[in-house]
């Protein structure tokens, strides 16, 4: 009987705290739904360009139609899934393939014949036309190469 | 921790005078107090306009590409359909808020003084909201939005002497083009907005300043008679409620019924058949309409617009003329107008989507 008595007054103490916690634990979750609900259509809409951009990347071979027509030392700059990338057709009639974007900050490379280099304008970063190495400058690495192989109505560009 | 965070925002910027504040204010309960939630409602569907057209604008390009980015928008882009669906029903939805807003405030009388300037900034936000919802309907440029607003704009051409010009002012050119497209972009987001914000920040600040009004009947009672409750948290708790019930209504509506997208406009393919204006358009295209066959020809259209333009003056100025707090002949007469405008407009609209049928 005394047990009882005792008893009564602990539940009264512990319960509206317990709903009270609940309650919180219930909001928080339930808010926690409508961000993910609002939260994640806006994620996909806004980063749907991005995914675009990575399906195209998932590009392996372009094809160039009329390219084996173009004068030795020269280039060509076309676009390898969504990124740019060049096609030179050496002096010495070597055909080779680079991403051209550049390893250091991304800027956009140039073939320049008459100094025999790749160039890139934004911080001088130099490579060499036959490999992609990194010759000077800042660039850290070579250009990504890609393999070429020369048709009679076109040149097909694919990944190594 | 959370306590010296508190004492550091609260040491710059005042938390305990706002919150002292926000407990100090009261809000009457009374039988009609459901309507003050209206305002709440009409604010929270701005926040959504301002938080969807933000990210329509990531991707909408107004001129010549207008359709083509609406359909990618709504077709290619993850989502685009849910979040153009959104802004369309709640521009509607925030068009119906405020309209039952003004009326419940016409009707409480909470015009009279020291209001006024509360119920003149009122009508001004409401009016450029008509504007936010004319120029939008034009952005997405498919066939329905091209002859709404060729037609829409043949009521401010109608005007005498100044009509032509505005007009085509408006149009930039004899007709609706890409040109059109493009000035009804920056209207929709730059100059409305500009316009809309400081009106809407003068018109919160009145509330705070003047509180909530009480009905005639409230006023009517004695001081210890009448109820109410703090504004902070009672008040806030259930004006929040009402903006998730909203928000919960515009999820429903912008999901399970989509907003179309038509055909590209093109001016050479005839009007398609029952075009009609948005529905808050209705009831004064629909006055003008019957006008129109009282009188017919250009007068018609002139005396259509004056008889209007009086008619809202009236309803725009009824502060200055019922403007005592005390039960009497002017507070009578406002109170019949008041059914006469309602009557009108819910008839006209009525009349006017009988006659699209």
């Amino acid at each position: 009987m005394s047990d009882v008595v005792i008893a009564k007054p602990e539940i009264e103490e512990v319960e509206p705290t317990r709903t009270r916690r609940a309650f919180v634990a219930a909001a928080a979750a339930a808010g926690l739904c409508y961000a993910g609900a609002m939260g994640y259509p806006i994620y996909r809409y806004l980063a749907s360009p991005a995914e675009m951009a990575a399906n195209e990347s998932a590009v392996v071979e372009v094809t160039l139609k009329g390219a084996q027509t173009l004068a030795p030392a020269s280039a060509l700059m076309f676009k390898f899934g969504s990124s740019p990338a060049m096609l030179i057709h050496g002096a010495d009639d070597s055909w080779v393939a680079f991403s051209a974007v550049c390893t250091h900050l991304g800027c956009t490379v140039q073939f320049e014949p008459q100094m025999n280099r790749i160039h890139c304008a934004c911080h001088g970063g130099v490579y060499d036309t036959h490999t992609g190495k990194n010759v000077s400058g800042p660039p850290p690495k070579p250009l990504t190469a890609y393999k070429v192989n020369v048709d009679v109505d076109g040149i097909v560009v694919s990944r190594t | 921790m959370t306590g010296s965070i508190y004492n550091w925002v609260d040491e710059r910027l005042g938390l305990t005078e706002a919150i002292a504040f926000a407990r100090h204010k009261r809000v009457p309960v009374h039988a009609q107090s459901f309507w003050y939630y209206w305002g709440g409602i009409s604010l929270f569907l701005f926040l959504i306009q301002v938080f969807t057209g933000i990210l329509l604008l990531v991707y909408y390009r107004p001129g010549s590409e207008a359709f083509e980015s609406v359909r990618q928008i709504t077709y290619v882009m993850h989502f685009g359909w849910l979040i153009r669906s959104a802004h369309s029903w709640s521009a509607n939805l925030f068009m119906f808020a405020v309209l039952v807003h003004m009326f419940s405030v016409y009707f409480m009388k909470a015009y009279r003084k020291p209001r006024e300037v509360g119920w003149l900034t009122g009508i001004a936000l409401l009016f450029l909201g008509a504007l936010f919802g004319f120029s939008g309907y034009l952005l997405p440029m498919d066939e329905l939005s091209y002859f709404a607003t060729k037609v829409g704009l043949q009521i401010p051409a109608s005007i005498p002497l100044l009509g032509p010009f505005t007009a085509t002012i408006l149009r930039g050119g004899p007709d609706v083009s890409e040109f059109t497209v493009q000035r009804f972009f920056a209207l929709h987001v730059v100059i409305l907005p500009l316009l809309f914000l400081p009106l809407l920040g003068l018109h919160l600040w009145l509330v705070q300043k003047h509180g909530n009004a009480s009905p005639e009947s409230e006023l009517a009672k004695p001081l210890a008679k009448r109820r109410s409750v703090p504004f902070f948290p009672n008040f806030l708790q259930k004006d929040l409620a009402m903006w998730l019930i909203s928000l919960n209504v515009l999820a429903l509506l912008a999901s399970v019924f989509p907003w179309d997208l038509g055909k590209q406009a093109d001016s050479l393919t005839p009007a398609p058949v029952g075009i009609h204006p948005e529905w808050y358009f209705m009831a004064p295209f629909h006055m003008l309409k019957i006008l129109g066959s009282f009188l017919p020809g250009e007068s018609g259209e002139v005396i259509g617009i004056l008889l209007f333009t009086v008619g809202l003056a009236l309803w725009v100025l009824i502060p200055f003329y019922d403007s005592e707090n005390v039960a009497g002949t002017r507070g009578r007469v406002a109170h019949y107008f008041g059914i006469f405008a309602v009557t009108a407009l819910l008839l006209t609209t009525a009349l006017g989507y009988w006659g699209v049928r």
